[in-house]
């Protein structure tokens, strides 16, 4: 029996990197004690699901913000090369690799969930834990509730 | 707001702790399956949509029953430094560094 391969452990490689790039301090990743759990309440194919990325908009010109764009018609493509992820292993021209629009349509159809929430939302990857915290996450939470979401699924990149 | 995470980075995301969690074990930037694979990524939303109904408690982590493709080297790559990339290394940071304080000085 093959012994099952380790996860890649991504901070310790950062951690290098960052230090061999010269950078004095290593980042320090949020951790939360107390994590929060809302329960569904309700069964899942009466839910409304959002869904929301972590990509930046086709248009993306440097300015990282909360933002939302519509699930009909989806898009084709966003901008993700300002993200790290592996851009040696694989690519991200297939959109349902990351934001997976068409597959929840298509459960939403089928009757597995109530319905896609119209919009998306995309989320800036900051250092900053205190933007995350006071601007980015209210905001989404804000638009979430606009849209009528009862649950969200996150693919980060 | 229930949630829950596909993602690929499986310490960083149980660092953090979130309510319920999908870890795909592949490279960063296909959290939700294979590229143009609709079956595969449509089994790893169904599995995020089940935890939605069925965890029990924050830090519910379930894991994929995929792998990634015919590539063996794909978890030795990422962020990877070899004796021969140090000096490099080291000139990529310095100008980052000169031009993020020179972007700085001109704010």
């Amino acid at each position: 029996m093959m012994q099952a391969e380790q996860p890649v452990p991504y901070m310790e490689r950062t951690r290098h990197y960052y230090r061999a790039l010269g950078y004095p301090s290593d980042y320090v990743w949020a951790h939360f004690d107390d994590v929060p759990f809302a329960r569904l309440g309700k069964p899942l194919s009466q839910a409304r699901i959002a869904l929301l990325t972590t990509a930046m908009p086709p248009d993306f010109k440097g300015v990282k913000k909360v933002w939302s764009g519509a699930v009909s018609p989806p898009p084709a493509a966003l901008f993700t090369a300002n993200l790290a992820w592996d851009k040696e292993s694989t690519h991200t021209e297939d959109r349902g690799t990351f934001l997976p629009i068409e597959v929840a349509s298509e459960l939403a159809s089928e009757g597995v969930i109530g319905g896609l929430t119209p919009r998306f939302h995309g989320v800036p990857t900051e250092y900053s834990h205190r933007k995350t915290m006071t601007e980015d996450a209210p905001q989404v939470l804000a638009r979430l509730r606009d849209d009528g979401a009862e649950a969200a699924i996150l693919c980060p990149l | 707001m229930p949630t829950v995470v596909i993602g690929s980075a499986r310490d960083i995301v149980e660092h953090c702790g979130v309510p319920r969690f999908v870890f795909t074990d592949f490279p960063l930037g296909n959290p939700v399956g294979h590229p143009y694979r609709r079956d595969m990524q449509t089994e790893i939303v169904r599995l995020a949509l089940g935890l939605l109904e069925t965890a029990k408690a924050p830090r519910t982590t379930v894991q994929a029953p995929f792998a990634w493709k015919e590539d063996p080297g794909w978890r030795e790559r990422y962020n990877r430094i070899r004796p021969e990339d140090r000096e490099r290394l080291l000139a990529l940071g310095e100008e980052r560094r000169r031009q993020r304080a020179a972007a700085a000085g001109r704010a």
